[in-house]
């Protein structure tokens, strides 16, 4: 029960109160890049979850079972951004395989998960944190993804109706995006105070 | 030969400057965004951060345009970000030993510099194509252009948010701080802003 607590705790605090996108300003390139329509951030969105959860989990058992024992940590950089190049390789031949359609409706955006600061940030963050079980490593990676994937679908959401409204022609684009995150930013302080 | 030598001048002076502000990494291109809004609730960081980014940017230009003819197409963005990691990992060890407290204010947004956008763009577009002159240049221009830019926002927020620069008093007493400034939001809001009033420049201009 303790157990679960905890897992429970660390899911909702990773997905709501320390939102990677909107907290800690990572995976801010994709956000204000793809984020056009709903249907391609949703994909977008489980494909970074599918490579944050796995790289997470990944670099989590390298870095304690490996890195930390032998004194190795000078390499964990390298090694992290090894492991996430690997991981996305894995998606984009998955994808490419399975999903055509979606494959080719990425482009470009695909290889560039590789860059996507929040998964290299999340996995850095797992250490910072001091996550100590294999099982609260998974569980807050997957939140992460999750947490992104509901950022970026909000986002994608309030763009489409933005196209329709009557935006000051220096604001257009980049800068009125950048300002509705902002205080879409403000809407999540509100969940600051519930867990630590 | 003198009007070469003066050709090459002008390419260099023009790739120096471009980074500066036609092409400016953050204002025109909008690469670099994490760590634009991560880093500038107070101007020191903020310098801090630039620097590391100009020492990553010029080493790993110098080192992909020396191996520009060895890269394979489908290996290249590999051999990238191994080469700007490596980088990284020295300027962040750098950063523990000499500047524990700023080592320790930056926290994990040193080693994200790896998957900052604006050095594989650079490394892309311009040390895979060029030679390392020209490389080297663009590096310094990119990333003077992106410390000027951090620091701008930097010093706008800091100054709203405490109302303080480089943590020393300027505002008169009167002046209430705005918190919110410090925050998430005040970081979009501020560059938001920024933007639009970078775009109104440029667009009397044209």
């Amino acid at each position: 029960m303790e157990t679960l607590n905890v897992l429970l705790m660390g899911f909702i605090s990773v997905v709501l109160i320390n939102n990677l996108v909107f907290t800690k300003f990572l995976g801010i390139c994709p956000y204000l890049g793809v984020s056009g329509r709903i249907d391609m951030a949703f994909g977008m969105g489980l494909a970074v979850t599918f490579v944050v959860t796995l790289s997470g989990t990944l670099t989590w058992m390298i870095d304690n079972w490996i890195l930390m024992r032998f004194g190795l940590e000078v390499t964990r950089y390298v090694c992290f951004i090894l492991v996430i190049a690997g991981a996305v390789q894995l998606v984009e031949m998955y994808l490419r395989k399975f999903f055509p359609p979606l494959y080719d409706s990425f482009g470009i955006f695909l290889p560039l998960i590789t860059t996507n600061c929040a998964i290299l940030g999340l996995c850095l963050f797992l250490h910072l944190w001091e996550i100590d079980s294999l099982v609260e490593a998974v569980v807050r990676s997957f939140g992460a993804g999750i947490g992104f994937t509901m950022a970026i679908c909000i986002m994608a959401g309030i763009r489409e109706n933005l196209e329709l409204a009557d935006v000051p022609a220096c604001l257009k684009g980049a800068p009125i995006t950048l300002i509705t995150a902002g205080l879409l930013t403000l809407a999540f302080i509100g969940f600051a105070g519930m867990i630590r | 030969m003198a009007t070469n030598g003066q050709g090459s001048v002008g390419i260099y002076r023009g790739t120096l400057l471009a980074g500066l502000w036609r092409e400016n990494p953050v204002f025109r291109l909008l690469l670099g965004m994490c760590p634009t809004l991560a880093v500038t609730a107070a101007v020191k960081p903020a310098l801090t951060m630039g620097c590391c980014v100009i020492f990553v940017l010029v080493c790993s230009n110098i080192v992909v345009s020396l191996m520009r003819n060895l890269l394979r197409p489908h290996l290249r963005i590999l051999m990238f970000t191994l080469t700007i990691s490596t980088f990284v990992t020295i300027a962040d060890l750098f950063l523990k030993a000499f500047q524990p407290e700023m080592s320790a204010a930056l926290g994990p947004y040193v080693p994200l510099i790896i998957v900052n956008c604006i050095i594989i763009c650079r490394a892309e577009a311009c040390a895979s194509k060029n030679g390392l002159a020209i490389s080297v240049i663009d590096a310094v221009g990119m990333g003077v252009g992106f410390t000027i830019t951090l620091c701008a926002l930097a010093g706008v927020r800091e100054l709203l948010a405490t109302g303080k620069l480089f943590e020393a008093n300027v505002m008169p007493g009167w002046f209430v701080p705005w918190a919110a400034m410090g925050m998430p939001v005040g970081a979009f809001v501020t560059l938001g802003l920024m933007l639009g009033l970078v775009n109104t420049i440029t667009g009397k201009k044209n």
